[in-house]
């Protein structure tokens, strides 16, 4: 018996060491408590989200009006079925993480190679989708007025139809240019004007008299309020300040500035999120290659990551929920 | 291992030969939740834009729909459903207290700050 090591006698007891009462190993219980913590994380955000929307409830856009694009198809309105596919694309890649971790429990390599293989390109595909859907979100659709306050103003025609801002506004001649670092004091500069002018609008809208305006407040169906023509007009006289064409952190043209702000960062989180696990599962993709874990012995790190990746999934399911279908 | 999981899901109503089969049925599952999700979205009933309980039916069904999806995803694809009740208990009970307990203060709050928006004295759109 060694002098160094003191033996309890109680081996084997409850108490006395080596028990594993949970049944998991070390590495997989500390991705569940990560992923616990990182749930509350993205709670925390999605939290605020809904503190917002409660806090602007009359003013928030509906997400049918914003999210209504689909690649390829130009000037379709096709409200969520972009997300839906994108929502298939992850829960598809889940799929074949769970049967790689299955996979890797008959110790069947090849078979975790290729499901590791589709999970990543699942991964890649969504990443791309949300950044085509940022881009979009960005670039915006039809442009609309901002207020002295901060609100938005819609133009819509007679039958309730949006109308966008280059299908009325009138065009004159602007000596307004854009201000850059290299034109004039060195130290400031703007971002790109708009298109059009307020005052072109204005002028567009007086020459229209099938426009109206729809304001950012919902009534009691959830439907945004048209104004009449002559509220339309004093509306846009006396509130109008700006054009806003798409959406950044400052102004949007869909309805309250917070509404851009958490898209951005609540999507933008998961997507990180979502290169992370694509950038873990691409190593583990080559260590199964090059064999680590047939050497190892057991294929418990695809089951650890695959944790991870159902999570990034979960996480997507509530995005979905909150900010496209509630 | 590999015989460890618990094959059955809706409390033992559908019972599936082997795990992978267990995969494919979950994702079937997913799969309609989602598209009843999108077209109810998509169509929106009249009947379910009733208010209960400070949202609509129709926002309730949702965000029902999404614990269920959220349930089957960590039951099954996380394998949360062959973990010992301590340790399933230890993850879940945990992330769900705090999280209902946080979502229940700031909606209240966000609540009560758009009613001072909507009735005090605050002027926002001019």
């Amino acid at each position: 018996m060694s002098t160094t090591v003191v033996k309890t006698g109680t081996e084997g007891k409850t108490w006395g060491g080596g028990n594993e009462p949970l049944k998991a190993s070390y590495g997989k219980m500390m991705m569940w408590f990560f992923i616990v913590s990182d749930a509350l994380t993205f709670s925390g955000f999605l939290a605020a989200y809904g503190f917002s929307r409660f806090k602007f409830s009359q003013s928030w856009p509906i997400a049918d009006d914003v999210f209504t694009h689909v690649p390829f198809l130009h000037g379709q309105e096709l409200p969520m079925i972009y997300v839906a596919f994108m929502t298939f694309i992850l829960i598809m890649s889940s799929v074949t993480m769970v049967l790689a971790v299955d996979a890797g429990h008959h110790m069947n390599k090849a078979k975790v190679t290729l499901y590791m293989f589709l999970t990543v390109i699942g991964g890649v595909i969504f990443l791309s989708s949300q950044a085509w859907e940022w881009s979009t979100f960005i670039k915006g659709d039809y442009g609309a007025v901002g207020t002295h306050g901060g609100n938005i103003i819609h133009f819509v025609d007679t039958d309730g139809n949006r109308v966008a801002l280059k299908d009325f506004a009138t065009a004159e001649a602007s000596a307004r240019e854009r201000h850059e670092s290299k034109k004039g004091i060195w130290f400031t500069s703007e971002t790109s004007l708009p298109s059009f002018t307020f005052n072109e609008v204005v002028k567009g809208f007086e020459a229209n008299p099938n426009l109206l305006v729809q304001t950012t407040y919902s009534d009691e169906n959830g439907k945004k309020i048209i104004l009449s023509r002559s509220k339309s007009l004093n509306e846009l006289k006396t509130k109008g300040k700006n054009v806003v064409e798409g959406a950044n952190l400052i102004q949007n043209e869909y309805g309250p500035p917070l509404f851009a702000d958490f898209f951005f960062f609540i999507t933008g989180f998961h997507g990180f999120h979502v290169s992370i696990g694509v950038m873990l599962n691409i190593i583990v993709f080559f260590n199964v290659i090059v064999g680590t874990y047939e050497r190892r012995g057991s294929y418990e790190m695809v089951e650890k990551v695959g944790l991870y990746w159902h999570f990034v999934d979960l996480v997507w399911v509530f995005v979905f929920t909150f900010f496209y279908l509630v | 291992m590999a015989d460890a999981h618990n094959l059955e899901i809706f409390r033992g109503l559908v019972k599936f030969k082997s795990n992978t089969q267990k995969i494919w049925g979950v994702l079937i599952l997913l799969t309609i939740v989602t598209a009843v999700e999108v077209v109810l979205g998509i169509y929106k009933p009249g009947i379910l834009m009733g208010n209960v309980l400070g949202m609509s039916i129709l926002n309730w069904i949702f965000i029902i729909l999404t614990i269920v999806k959220a349930y089957y995803i960590t039951w099954d694809f996380m394998h949360m459903r062959d973990e010992t009740a301590a340790f399933r208990r230890m993850a879940i009970w945990t992330g769900v207290f705090l999280i209902s307990y946080l979502i229940f203060i700031l909606l209240q709050e966000g609540d009560y700050i758009g009613d001072v928006f909507a009735n005090g004295f605050v002027k926002q759109d001019f």
